[in-house]
């Protein structure tokens, strides 16, 4: 394994996100933010919604963070990059085995949502306080949860980006990343569908799911949640469907 | 440590889905126990291609769009999967040993594939880093190759607004930035104007003489026969003339051309073009021409005029070329290059 041609791609993505960073983080928090306050301030100060509900929400606000911005960060140009304007080609032709760039494309996804995840709990705190109370018992199992989130993004974001056609991006946010974060437990704890047995049942196939109460568990867990143990196994398990279709499906496009 | 390339029997098959027509949409009828499956359909890119190009040599590969150059090219790039045969860069299997080949070569592709988010001199100091350089290497390097190709005022600006020839010659810089052994030029002079060409000609030129082997496909004759030390001439897969350009030309019977139209075909007439002095080889191209091979051109117009008149046979066009690789491919694939 060459780690200099690995870390000189992982230089050259960090230093085109920093230089979109004002556009990224707009992308990744206006519309986020936009939600805390409406549900979590204007709403719960109405009286509509208890003053819990500021609580059980940021877990949810910091998945749909974190997901969106890796899906985005990997999909996106691996989308453009190899249909439009062709440019992974140069990287392509680095002494590098080609799925190492696969790899290098979901730790840069990886860390793009880790740093959206960390950054969105203080700027919702900031807008929700107070009465946000935030537990955190044991933080690495937090961070733990945080990496396995994070690194779901990422390869979702490399399987979804080698599978979908350029003319296909609309249709991946409508047709799933939308669907998935309306029922993906993001804005209500799983335990709220008792009162829906099918859907309840149903959502469970949305990985979503296992991040929103993943981190519910570890940041609020005197809200109902998922078991632990539950959410770690599928995650991983997810983690690895998703990076071994990925990464078959970046080859398939890069080699003919 | 010079490499040169060498290319063993490559075949390229590629298969590709059927198109939505030949699937069935919309009314289909299936032969009675048609169960199978419609076979994928099959192109042919490459048919059993051998070349072997010496280090430190400008070969060129030489044929209409859809030959198999680029095809060729990928292979030995790491970028195309072999269907047989086998590729060599130095002595490295390509597809076996693709890190120690990339490492030789440099490519600069057909279509433009800058890297949009970075400035000219990114692009090539970030190239540099995936190859390795230590910082202050590839500064100095893209300092000066940027001064080569005449990019230096532009060279902080997002290459984005770049014009196509610019973006040309910074994917060439680019190519260079780790010195590789083997160059890679797939239609490098395709839209540059014929400025650019030259300083790309030159360059190119320069890059060789330092011992570098340059493989350069191209559809454009005037290029391989100045350019190129050798080259080899593709059609349908397969190459059909390998040599120098003198060779080649030379190759041609007679290597003059005369492409002649009239209005009635006549036998009489074309037996009698067959028996003039110095021509070697008569072709009927279609019911109204006639493509003559001589030793001679000028000179032979007004004995075939007489011979026309004589036969009652009216002259419309007469074209003569001189020996050319346009000849020569013409003579072998009774197509012209620029078809």
């Amino acid at each position: 394994m060459n780690w200099k041609t690995f870390l000189a791609i992982l230089a050259r993505d960090a230093h085109v996100a920093r230089r979109n960073v004002v556009a990224l983080l707009f992308q990744t928090f206006l519309q986020p933010l936009m939600f805390v306050f409406i549900f979590g301030r204007v709403m719960v100060g109405s009286g509509y919604m208890p003053p819990s509900y500021k609580s059980l929400l940021l877990p949810g606000i910091m998945a749909i963070c974190m997901v969106g911005t890796g899906i985005w960060a990997v999909a996106m140009p691996v989308i453009a990059e190899f249909q439009f304007t062709h440019e992974i080609e140069d990287r392509l032709l680095a002494p590098m085995d080609i799925s190492w760039l696969a790899v290098e494309k979901v730790v840069a996804g990886t860390l793009q949502s880790l740093a959206a995840g960390l950054m969105v709990i203080p700027a919702a705190w900031l807008l929700l306080r107070p009465g946000v109370d935030l537990r955190v018992p044991h933080p690495l199992l937090f961070a733990a949860v945080a990496l396995l989130v994070a690194l779901f993004s990422a390869t979702g974001g490399l399987a979804l980006g080698c599978s979908m056609q350029q003319t296909h991006i609309g249709l991946m946010f409508s047709l799933i990343v939308a669907p998935m974060i309306f029922f993906g437990c993001t804005y209500y704890p799983w335990s709220a569908l008792e009162k829906f047995p099918i859907m309840q049942k149903a959502v469970l196939v949305n990985p979503l799911v296992y991040a929103s109460e993943g981190l519910r568990a570890t940041l609020v867990p005197q809200f109902p949640h998922l078991p632990l143990l539950v959410v770690l196994a599928v995650l991983v398990i997810f983690n690895l469907l998703l990076f071994t279709a990925g990464l078959r499906w970046f080859y398939g496009k890069a080699v003919s | 440590m010079l490499a040169g390339i060498r290319t063993v029997e490559l075949r390229k098959v590629y298969t590709s889905p059927p198109p939505v027509a030949a699937g069935g949409g919309g009314f289909s009828f299936r032969a009675p126990g048609g169960k199978s499956k419609q076979p994928k359909p099959q192109i042919t890119a490459l048919d059993g291609i051998s070349l072997e190009i010496r280090p430190g040599e400008i070969f060129c590969l030489l044929g209409p769009n859809g030959a198999g150059k680029s095809t060729t090219v990928g292979i030995l790039t790491t970028r195309v999967r072999p269907t047989s045969g086998q590729a060599f860069i130095g002595e490295h299997d390509v597809w076996l040993n693709q890190v120690a080949v990339k490492r030789l070569i440099g490519v600069v592709g057909q279509r433009p594939n800058l890297d949009f988010n970075l400035t000219a001199r990114e692009i090539l100091t970030f190239h540099g880093a995936y190859f390795g350089l230590p910082h202050h290497e590839r500064m100095k390097r893209a300092e000066a190759l940027l001064e080569r190709f005449k990019l230096t005022d532009r060279a902080d600006q997002m290459v984005r607004g770049f014009s196509g020839g610019m973006m040309q010659r910074l994917s060439i810089a680019r190519a260079m930035v780790h010195d590789p052994q083997v160059l890679f030029l797939d239609e490098p002079s395709a839209g540059l104007d014929p400025q650019t060409r030259l300083l790309l000609w030159e360059i190119v030129r320069e890059y060789n003489q330092t011992g570098k082997t340059i493989l350069l496909t191209t559809h454009n004759m005037e290029e391989a026969d100045t350019l190129c030390q050798r080259l080899a001439i593709i059609d349908h897969g397969r190459v059909i003339a390998l040599g120098t350009p003198r060779e080649l030309k030379a190759s041609v019977p007679g290597g003059f051309l005369l492409q002649l139209r009239f209005g009635l075909h006549s036998g009489e007439f074309l037996e009698r073009l067959q028996k003039l002095s110095g021509v070697r080889e008569v072709r009927v191209t279609d019911g109204v021409g006639a493509d003559v091979y001589a030793d001679r051109g000028g000179s032979l117009i007004p004995e075939v005029a007489h011979l026309a008149s004589a036969s009652g046979v009216e002259l419309h066009d007469v074209h003569i070329s001189e020996p050319s690789l346009e000849n020569l491919f013409l003579h072998h694939t009774g197509r012209s290059l620029r078809e």
